[in-house]
């Protein structure tokens, strides 16, 4: 009986590992795969073939869709993260009126869907001039990373000591001074964190970058994936997609794995009570 | 001898302390750009979405728009015959079709997840050796990013070529090749495929965070009292877990109402699975009526924020932090 | 350096008044200490002192100046906090350097007022450690440290000792009783819950109630001349005893109170009670005494005595050594 249990119990995580990691595995697999070996079904990888790779590394545009991405991947961790620090010492720290309603507003942003503002958006971005350029996305991914880094950032920021705190004022410290010399050496790992999300949010983002992107120079990786085409219609690129797919999410599936524990506390941080 | 004190003046504005008006006043600039920042791209666009939908605006012309009320919304003519036309956005079967598709995605995909992601969170919860591998694995397809995903399964799907096809037929349990994607009986069973394996491991590491903060005593003392697993899973473990549980699953329903890439690259231009995100953004961009989908837009916010209410109604719940 | 007024200072958070009004006046040079049971607002009153929380009506003197509105950090203060809150990832010597360094000091002078202050707390050797590779103590020792550097006109202490293990708390106790000699024209608060801290360390002790005053006095006074029977009871280990009803009746008043030390054996004493059972100190013996009331009474006997549980015995307070208080907890004029 408890044989029975533990065989079927190691089955479960059989199964549940291998549909997890399945997909990708066969992306890989794919993506070594040229000529007509591609239409041909294999569960074990039987050629190694670089051709897809050099071909999508080497093509027009899909490179600076890496770069596009990269950049404003960053840009958008950067700008949310300054302006999550200065406004989560705030709503953590200081008591003043609407503090709470500000927090409601802002915890309400986080549920927009992104199609609500995507009109309204839209007619911003042509009007700043920022339409077809990365920074039409690094402004408007704000609007996803900023409330939970600030979520975020507040609750971890309530949880440090106020005795500390306190020890500053005494010292003479303003609160910029608090900020940047006193609670920001403390605030790294929540830093981390909250950026390494906001990094995926913003490399993983469709539908921003590809409604304010015209030009193929211009597009992000998930859209330069998403409209990567062949010749002609009926001729799908499989292996250069799968190349591609594997290059962009092969950095990622290793930050989360390096990450794990961060990402698990920055998902749950506040969302459950302890 | 005291070096430090300044001399202390009293300065008082509306009986505040020194302190006190500093680090108010503080707060307000530190505030500043991040309510800056939200107002700009989250208010404003709402509010001009909004307005887009009472007016003809269209995409090469967004400024040249009229108001027309509520005609994007619905707005009916009898013509001489006596039969009465209704028009708008309420009166259109393709954005009734979009609810149901979104309403009945959102569902069966949040309801596959948590079912999925309680069974993975308690095997991930249990101790085993190879534990943190297993976990790495599982956290894989959330680190993929939607866009790959939805690429990958469409090569997996792929009605000629693709492997679950081989696999199924393999097997036996198929005796022709299915048209996943592009046949309308199963393009939204394929949307949902991919869903429920991107998103699986998200309520599973909720729960698991959840499942780690309850005592080992509990589990011990109910093995002791020679309780049934199945019954302290239901009696003591569901009920402990229940408000990480929730929070889960209403993250997971906002994400899944307001859906679009999944569909917009895997199961294009198939009526069976465009859901209310996509069918507005085509009529915003790619169809030139950017009034018709603002007012669809509107739409949608309106059904998540009456979803979201309702949840705060429901249960005065604690909404901490969220994932991407 | 500075002697400090309060005038009718009351504190509110919200509705809730923690400060119900309280006058005092700490001379220059003074230790004084707060002293009170948890939630007697001793805590608070020394923030509104450091300026951390705002005075909701009332004056807060230094020298004579309303700083009421002033920022603590131009009130000349300087504070130990209970959890030491140094700043962690800076080491010894930046933790204590901080504040004049954020003053605008020069490297020189900063440097010469660390090694100063770490030479009088013997600390030159961790300056460049981290907090965290401190033991309890030197945390202390730092904190203070940090204290010192800052020069103020007055120290504030918010309970520094009780986060130390009772022999440190000695120890550091004594430390700080002689850095207040060393300092010697420092003014220095100081709150603790525990009143062995106050009557070893004060040179004047406050004992507060409910936001409330009771009594400011020496720790002899305190000790000797009790104004409230709260006073009386707080001050002083073991507690003073009470006496009521039929026991307090010979002496005229609703209470007695009497120390342990001050109670003798004898044959003729005018109360008797029952050994419950005796606490042997090596130096002292303390016995308990069941008198059929709600506490028993102790009584402390030199050197080793011997009593059985059961043993039944009379005693009395020694003469001139006992406080009566009428029914509302006032002290009455002795016998």
């Amino acid at each position: 009986m408890k044989l029975v249990g533990a065989i079927s119990f190691y089955a479960l995580v059989v199964v549940i590992v291998v549909v997890a990691v399945f997909p990708f595995y066969y992306a890989v697999l794919t993506s070594f795969e040229t000529g007509t070996a591609i239409f041909q079904v294999n569960y074990l990888p039987v050629s190694f073939d670089l051709g897809n790779y050099v071909a999508v590394l080497t093509s027009r545009n899909f490179p600076i869709s890496i770069l596009n991405s990269v950049f404003i991947a960053t840009m958008t961790v950067l700008f949310s993260l300054f302006l999550a620090v200065t406004a989560s010492y705030a709503l953590a720290r200081v008591p003043f009126r609407g503090r709470s309603t500000l927090l409601l507003a802002i915890l309400a942003v986080s549920m927009f869907p992104q199609i609500a503002v995507l009109a309204g958006l839209f007619e911003l971005i042509r009007f700043l001039g920022l339409f077809n350029t990365p920074w039409a996305m690094i402004v408007s991914y704000t609007i996803f990373t900023l409330p939970f880094t600030v979520w975020v950032l507040t609750t971890f920021m309530r949880g440090l000591p106020v005795e500390l705190e306190e020890a500053a004022i005494v010292d003479g410290a303003s609160p910029w001074i608090i900020i940047t010399r006193v609670f920001m050496p403390l605030l790294w790992p929540a830093l981390a964190t909250t950026g390494l999300l906001a990094f995926i949010g913003a490399w993983n983002e469709f539908l921003f970058a590809l409604t304010f992107t015209a030009s193929e120079t211009t597009r992000t990786v998930p859209v330069a994936i998403a409209l990567l085409s062949g010749a002609s219609e009926f001729e799908i690129p499989w292996g250069a997609i799968m190349a591609a797919s594997v290059i962009v999410t092969v950095p990622l599936v290793l930050l989360v794995l390096v990450f794990q524990r961060k990402i698990v506390s920055g998902l749950t941080a506040g969302s459950v009570k302890g | 001898m005291a070096t430090v004190a300044a001399p202390a003046q009293p300065i008082s504005p509306k009986g505040r302390s020194e302190l006190k008006a500093q680090r108010v006043r503080a707060a307000m600039w530190f505030l500043l750009p991040m309510v800056t920042a939200l107002f700009l791209v989250a208010a404003w666009p709402l509010l001009r979405t909004i307005y887009f939908s009472f007016t003809d605006t269209t995409l090469n012309d967004l400024g040249g728009g009229e108001w027309i009320g509520l005609q994007n919304y619905l707005s009916w003519r009898t013509l001489s015959s006596g039969r009465t036309i209704f028009r708008g956005v309420l009166a259109d079967p393709n954005w009734w079709n979009a609810v149901w598709n979104t309403v009945y995605f959102a569902v069966v995909s949040v309801s596959l997840e948590t079912v999925f992601g309680v069974i993975v969170a308690l095997v991930l919860n249990a101790e085993f050796r190879g534990r943190g591998l297993v976990r790495a694995a599982v956290l894989i397809p959330w680190a993929i990013p939607t866009i790959v995903s939805a690429k990958m399964w469409g090569w997996m799907l792929n009605d000629q070529f693709g492997i679950i096809n081989d696999l199924l037929l393999k097997l036996g349990l198929i005796s022709e090749k299915i048209a996943w994607t592009a046949s309308p009986d199963t393009a939204m069973l394929a949307i949902i495929i991919v869903d429920v394996w991107k998103t699986t491991p998200f309520v599973a590491l909720l729960v698991l965070a959840a499942l780690q903060m309850v005592p080992r005593e509990i589990y011990e003392a109910a093995r002791l009292d020679g309780v049934n697993p199945v019954k302290v899973f239901f009696r003591v473990t569901l009920p402990l877990i229940r408000p990480a549980l929730l929070v889960a699953v209403i993250f997971r329903t906002l994400d899944a109402l307001r859906m679009f890439d999944l569909v917009y690259v895997l199961t294009p231009n198939s009526s069976a699975t465009k859901t209310m995100s996509v069918i507005a953004r085509e009529n915003l961009i790619d169809f030139n009526k950017f009034g018709y989908g603002s007012a669809q837009s509107t739409l949608l916010f309106l059904l998540i924020a009456g979803f979201v209410l309702l949840y705060i109604r429901l249960g005065r719940l604690n909404l901490g932090g969220r994932g991407l | 350096m500075a002697n400090i007024e309060l005038r009718s200072v009351r504190k509110s958070f919200g509705a809730f008044e923690v400060i119900k009004g309280v006058d005092m006046d700490i001379r220059s040079g003074e230790f004084m200490v707060f002293v009170g049971p948890s939630g007697c607002g001793k805590s608070t009153l020394l923030r509104l002192i450091a300026g951390l929380e705002d005075i909701t009506s009332g004056q807060l003197l230094f020298d004579g100046e309303r700083v009421n509105d002033c920022a603590p950090s131009r009130r000349g203060i300087a504070m130990v906090f209970q959890s030491y809150a140094l700043y962690p990832h800076m080491d010894v010597f930046q933790n204590m350097a901080f504040g004049m360094k954020l003053s605008g000091a020069g490297r020189e002078d900063i440097e010469k007022r660390v090694k100063k202050a770490a030479a009088m707390l013997q600390i030159e050797k961790l300056l460049d450690r981290l907090p965290r590779q401190l033991s309890g103590g030197q945390r202390q020792r730092v904190a203070i440290g940090r204290a010192i550097v800052r020069d103020p006109r007055v120290f504030l202490f918010d309970e520094p000792l009780s986060n130390l293990d009772a022999a440190l708390r000695v120890s550091t106790r004594i430390e700080i009783a002689r850095l207040h000699k060393e300092i010697g024209n420092a003014t220095m608060v100081y709150v603790t819950h525990d009143q062995v801290e106050a009557m070893t360390l004060a040179d004047r002790i406050c004992v507060l109630r409910d936001g409330v005053v009771e009594q400011i006095g020496t720790p002899l006074e305190l000790y000797n001349h009790p104004q409230s029977l709260f006073v009386a009871g707080f001050i002083g280990s073991p507690k003073m005893n009470f006496l009521t009803g039929r026991h307090s009746q010979p002496f005229g008043c609703a209470t007695v109170g009497v120390r342990a030390e001050h109670i003798e054996i004898t044959s003729e004493g005018v109360w008797s009670g029952r050994v419950i059972h005796s606490e042997n100190l090596g130096s002292d013996t303390y016995v308990y005494l069941d008198i059929e009331a709600q506490e028993p009474v102790i009584v402390r006997q030199p050197g080793t005595v011997a009593f059985k549980p059961g043993e039944a015995l009379r005693f009395s307070p020694m003469p001139r050594e006992f406080h009566r208080f009428d029914a509302k907890g006032k002290p009455l004029p002795r016998h």
